[in-house]
């Protein structure tokens, strides 16, 4: 067991470092193969290891090596493999698997396909790290690792700046949520004296609720998980990240990476659930970002754009359930939207593929005969977020919405509200490139056509998981037995019994409300969408409120001017005003202040020695005059 | 013995060098005579690892000569800057492919100072440290001096006024504290026993910290260190940045540290605020300075001061982290510099405005760029990641807040970092980079123990770290 | 043996010292007004003279032989001084036909 938990990180490093120090000389379909085999491998793996889990129900410690011990500091490098973590393996496994396959078709023309497979593995690696790490140091060198990759593969194209750009934010805010993270790290740290989950949840849960360190603790890594995770303030970077090749955005910006925010939260439950308030920001943080971001999405014209603001608004959504208590719901969400949401960017991609490379939905249309597997796919992946039954979405969001009325009514309407907003910009996205008719003005290079099987196959999986993962757990309404809720129980167990019990479960009556309402309200709004966006000619320019939606509240322009600008200006500052004239301007004036005064000085120096001698004698005159007197 | 070779190998090369003989194989000789210094470190670093008393060192009596001990000793603190300095004297070396103009006296001089710099780190007296310590300074004066760019006098004779004046306050701290000493001795034991009354740590702190902080360099004592950078030959500049700062650091540990532990203990809210500004303001010029090699200048600014508050923040974590980032910053300052010079010798430009798109002809020296790059970022798995995670916990647990505004320098670091590189490497190629070759399997040699020093301290730091455990505490 | 010393001491100590005071502002003004760097030079002989004579005029008084030996050291000093110092005028005497201390001013500034 132990071997193959170490098995799972060996892989996909190997998978890196052969195919990528290899990079020249190998073949370039067969790089696609070896990475492809090195995660088929890996998901075996973790297969067999959730069913270890699921079976033996245990909690599995692998210790690899002292990373940093000395004096009283002694932090391990020891993997955990548990219920969560299991669940984790097998999303960044399989999901990782199938977009993997499907990278292979996608990237076939592309120069460099051996780097992109070689960064592919190596963010597979880091993710595993990340998930498997038994410490929060471990976690942080997953956290960063992910973002390293994540940095690499938006550059991937690195010939154009914007790519290189969108990189480079990416990478800097996920550092500001990491110093936040690091901050919490050494708080835990001076506070427990070990960096171990485990051992830090085992005190935590002796302490009382509201605990000042642990209201700071939980509020930095919240702000790690802020900047991972792309939550208000630090989300602008995530719809810039789809600069990258699309597989990148399915893989890392929408299934895996992302997520890991709301998976540090979810291992520190216990944290969390002692501090009240940090729980309050998440679910506020959240709430807006969701509102936020759904809202932006519904007036994007790139279609990649779009899936990334609706990625912003589902993790909104996701860290709303944090903050509501619900860390199972969060997760069984987490699983779905893993699946639908790399499902509904692969088949973006396949139209962007057939559409050699256009991403502007304007200038699509019509697109339903034309590539009808793609629209099929797509229209799984979108019926699936939006939430209609019997699809995975509805189920887990379900779980949710329950929780937000648990919360309070207003509480549930407003999250409902939020989770109609995806269905008013999906089926938008959906109707305006497959339903409407094509645009006059719009010529692709070569014929539009249907991708190849390589990238049918993983979407077509990941759309049967899309449609009936959401069977593992039945709402209440239906089922006694909560699947997910029991697999995940274990994990939750110490966090739940910290918290007091709502008093009263929901009446059936509000079940069967917050069942049938929305799914009434979904229909309206898909009647209406069609009605405006299939048969609208042109999509006018926004105007009002509706351009301030298109040009995303502006944020990054406020984020120029508050933070871009002064930064560079203080650097010019410094440099010319601060270090030039002032620090160095002073070192010289003491240098020509010396030189100046020697120039002087050496008049005397006249070289008549009568004068010499004049000034010698009444020099010791005055020498001992003055003794004499003094 | 074995201190001893390590310091009469170099002297005794260097002088066989000065005289000119070996004429074009005076770079060879060199390389080989470095390298099989660095095997006698090594075999010295096996004998210090696995001798009995690990706590205590190789202590070695020459002679008795006009009352002053010559004592060499090594303790893990000094093995650790001895490897750093014979680990990268060959790098430096053989970095060197300007055969024309650098004649023998280059490679004298880099050996000797070599020799100077073990002295320094091996050194267990006063008076003998201090002449290594001056000594140090010369060669590398003339190698700016004689070797170096434009402007290259008044700039090299400004770097040895400068340090010239910090040593001097250095001086006269020891000789005050050999007047206190009974017996009189100059040897470090005593002056660690003394034990001074705050009011005359003060005056002695000021004057060692000037000292330090001119040969760090910290701010606002830098004003040198980026020009001189600029017009000395890359390889003076990888000596200054990547072994020669150490020297301050070092003495900081040796002397500040054990003679004026009050002050360090009391006054931290005086100079870790100067220090740390100094931090955010290299980092921050950093981001916008055109030039590539003052801008590495600048980093260093900014890494070394982290280190410094690492080793004064008092507490046992950021002192050792902030000696393991001694190391780990050497070795990445001078892979940096190998990089710089890599694309100067190939593009003859160093503005970073005019270069751009290098990484699509040159795939390799890309990879190996990211990963110096990144090690400087401090990412896991890379040599800063351990020391500044330590350094910054250190600080942390002594001041939140220095540790908090200490902690915004990774952010920053990424900023410049990745907008040099991205400036440098990505995107459309330039009339500069048109032709930029890739690295010849001799350079990929060069970085080849830069790179494994990176991962290795990156992954398994725990075996140095409990090296140095005996001698911090 | 005291004879002599008792000699000496037959003359108040005072007169010694007025005389060598006297001698030595001779010495002074010899060397301030004069330009001859020859005349100087004897000028300050005078002066190290008077210097000598009362050193030896306080051992005398004080029995004291120290100071008498430092008259001989100065003695010693002195003709040393005396021969390298002519010998520079008479280096400097040829290549400037001129030994008028107020010509001799090159070594300026």
């Amino acid at each position: 067991m132990q071997l193959i938990s170490i098995l799972l990180l060996v892989f996909p490093l190997l998978g890196f470092l052969t195919i990528g120090l290899l990079q020249k000389q190998m073949n370039r379909n067969l790089s696609g193969i070896l990475a492809s085999v090195a995660i088929f491998i890996n998901f075996c793996l973790s297969a067999f290891l959730f069913g270890y889990v699921i079976s033996s129900n245990q909690v599995l410690e692998v210790p690899l090596f002292d990373w940093i011990k000395f004096a009283d500091i002694s932090i391990p490098f020891a993997l955990t493999i548990d219920r969560l973590s299991a669940l984790m393996l097998m999303i960044v496994n399989g999901v990782g698997l199938l977009i993997h396959i499907y990278s292979i078709g996608y990237m076939k023309e592309d120069e460099s396909v051996n780097r992109f497979f070689a960064y592919l593995n190596l963010f597979i690696f880091f993710m595993l790290i990340l998930v498997l790490g038994s410490d929060y140091l471990m976690l942080f060198i997953g956290w960063e690792g992910v973002g390293l990759s994540s940095y690499l593969l938006i550059g991937f194209w690195f010939k154009d700046h914007a790519n290189n750009n969108a990189a480079k934010k990416a990478f800097i805010m996920n550092r500001i949520g990491d110093l936040g993270f690091l901050l919490g790290i050494f708080i835990l740290f001076s506070t427990f004296k070990t960096l171990s989950i485990i051992d830090i949840a085992d005190k935590a849960s002796m302490m009382h609720s509201g605990d000042m360190t642990l209201t700071i603790v939980t509020l930095c890594l919240f702000v790690g998980a802020m900047g991972k995770s792309a939550q208000i303030p630090l989300f602008t970077w995530l719809p810039d990240a789809m600069a990258g090749p699309t597989p990148v955005s399915a893989l890392i910006h929408a299934a895996t990476m992302v997520t890991a925010g709301i998976y540090l939260i979810a291992r520190s439950s216990v944290l969390f659930v002692l501090s009240p308030l940090t729980m309050n920001v998440i679910l506020v943080v959240g709430a807006v970002t969701a509102l936020v971001g759904g809202l932006i999405a519904i007036y994007q014209n790139d279609i990649k754009k779009i899936l990334a603001y609706s990625t912003v608004s589902q993790l909104g959504f996701l860290f709303m359930a944090l903050g509501l208590g619900s860390f199972s719901g969060a997760m069984f969400h987490l699983t779905t939207h893993a699946f639908f949401k790399a499902l509904l960017f692969l088949a973006a991609g396949s139209v962007i593929h057939a559409l050699s490379g256009e991403q502007d939905i304007r200038k699509m249309g019509g697109l339903r005969s034309k590539i009808p597997f793609t629209f099929a796919l797509f229209i799984v992946g979108t019926i699936a977020i939006s939430g209609i039954p019997p699809f995975a979405g509805f189920f887990s969001k379900e779980v949710i919405l329950t929780a937000a009325f648990e919360h309070g009514t207003a509480m549930g309407v407003f999250a409902t509200c939020i989770s109609l907003l995806t269905t008013i910009y999906m089926f938008r996205l959906l109707f305006v490139v497959f339903f409407k008719p094509a645009g006059k003005d719009f010529k692709p290079a070569h014929s539009v056509h249907e991708s190849p099987k390589v990238m049918l196959y993983p979407m077509a999986v990941l759309a049967i998981l899309s449609t009936l993962a959401g069977f593992v757990q039945l709402p209440k309404l239906f089922s006694e037995t909560q699947g997910f809720d029991n697999y995940l129980a274990p994990i939750f167990a110490t966090a739940n019994g910290l918290v007091a019990a709502p008093e009263h479960g929901l009446s059936v009556q509000t079940e069967w409300l917050i069942f049938i309402l929305p799914l009434c309200v979904i229909a309206l709004l898909v009647f209406y969408s069609y009605q405006r966006f299939v048969n609208a000619k042109e999509l006018t320019p926004a105007t009002g409120i509706e351009k301030v939606l298109a040009d995303k509240f502006y944020f990054d322009e406020i984020y120029d001017f508050l933070f871009v600008k002064p930064i560079g200006f203080l650097s010019d500052f410094f440099r010319q005003a601060v270090d030039q004239t002032i620090i160095n301007g002073f070192v010289n004036a003491i240098g020509n202040g010396t030189l100046f005064a020697g120039k002087r000085l050496r008049r005397l120096q006249t070289g008549n020695v009568g004068f010499y001698l004049v000034i010698m004698v009444f020099s010791v005159i005055a020498i001992l005059f003055f003794n004499i007197i003094l | 013995m074995i201190i001893v070779l390590l310091l009469v190998l170099p002297l005794l090369a260097s002088l066989l060098l000065f005289t000119g003989k070996l004429g074009k194989h005076s770079r060879d000789f060199a390389l080989i005579a470095s390298l099989v210094e660095f095997a006698v470190a090594l075999v010295a670093g096996y004998a210090f690892t696995f001798a009995d008393n690990k706590i205590l060192n190789l202590s070695l009596n020459l002679k008795q000569l006009l009352d002053i001990d010559i004592i060499i000793y090594i303790d893990s603190i000094s093995l650790m800057m001895v490897m750093l300095t014979s680990l990268l004297i060959p790098i430096i070396i053989a970095s060197n492919n300007n055969r024309e103009v650098r004649n023998h006296n280059f490679y004298a001089l880099i050996l000797l100072m070599q020799m100077a710099l073990i002295g320094v780190f091996t050194a267990s007296e006063m008076i003998l440290f201090y002449i290594f310590w001056e000594l140090a300074l010369m060669p590398v004066f003339l190698i700016t001096a004689i070797w170096g760019g434009e402007d290259r006098k008044r700039i090299s004779v400004k770097f040895l006024i400068y340090t010239v004046v910090g040593s001097f306050a250095m001086l006269i701290a020891i000789l005050y504290l050999y007047t206190l000493t009974s017996p009189h001795s100059f040897s470090f034991e005593s002056f660690y026993q003394l034990k001074l009354p705050y009011s005359v740590q003060v005056p002695v702190f000021l004057a060692f910290f000037l000292a330090f902080a001119i040969k760090i360099p910290l701010f606002p004592f830098h004003s040198w260190q980026a020009e001189t950078y600029n017009v000395s030959p890359v390889q003076g500049s990888m000596f200054m940045a990547g072994i020669m700062l150490k020297m301050g650091l070092y003495g900081i540990i040796r002397f500040i540290l054990p003679i004026c532990p009050d002050v360090v203990a009391g006054g931290s809210l005086i100079f870790l605020p100067l220090i740390l500004f100094g931090v955010i303001y290299g980092a921050i010029i950093a981001i916008r300075q055109p030039k590539l090699k003052k801008m590495i200048a600048f980093v260093s600014l900014s890494h070394v001061g982290i280190i410094a508050l690492g080793l004064l923040s008092n507490n046992q974590y950021g002192i050792e982290g902030a000696i393991l980032q001694m190391f780990s910053h050497g070795v990445n300052v001078v892979g940096f510099f190998l990089c710089y010079q890599m694309i100067v010798i190939r593009t003859g430009t160093d503005i970073i405005s005019d270069l751009g798109g290098i990484a699509s002809s040159a795939p390799r020296f890309a990879t190996i760029f990211l990963i110096i790059v990144l090690a400087n970022v401090a990412l896991p798995f890379t040599n800063s990641f351990v020391g500044e995670f330590l350094i910054l916990l250190g600080l942390f647990q002594s001041n939140v807040y220095i540790g908090v505004i200490a902690g915004l320098t990774i952010i920053l670091g990424a900023v410049y970092m990745l907008k040099m590189y991205q400036q440098v490497m990505y995107g459309p190629q330039t009339i500069a980079t048109q032709k930029f070759a890739d690295l010849t399997t001799g350079e990929i040699m060069l970085f080849v123990p830069i790179i494994i020093c990176i991962f290795w301290v990156g992954i398994s730091p725990s075996f140095v770290l409990q090296l140095l455990q005996s001698a911090v505490n | 043996m005291g004879s002599a010393i008792t000699q000496f001491q037959i003359i108040p100590l005072q007169y010694y010292i007025l005389f060598c005071s006297a001698l030595f502002s001779i010495g002074v003004i010899g060397v301030l007004a004069k330009r001859n760097a020859l005349v100087i030079f004897m000028s300050v002989e005078l002066m190290l003279n008077s210097a000598n004579l009362l050193l030896a005029a306080f051992s005398a008084y004080r029995n004291d032989p120290a100071g008498q030996i430092f008259v001989f050291f100065i003695m010693v000093v002195a003709a040393a001084e005396v021969a390298i110092g002519l010998a520079l005028l008479v280096v400097v005497y040829r290549s400037t036909h001129s030994i008028d201390i107020y010509k001799l001013d090159r070594l300026k500034w």
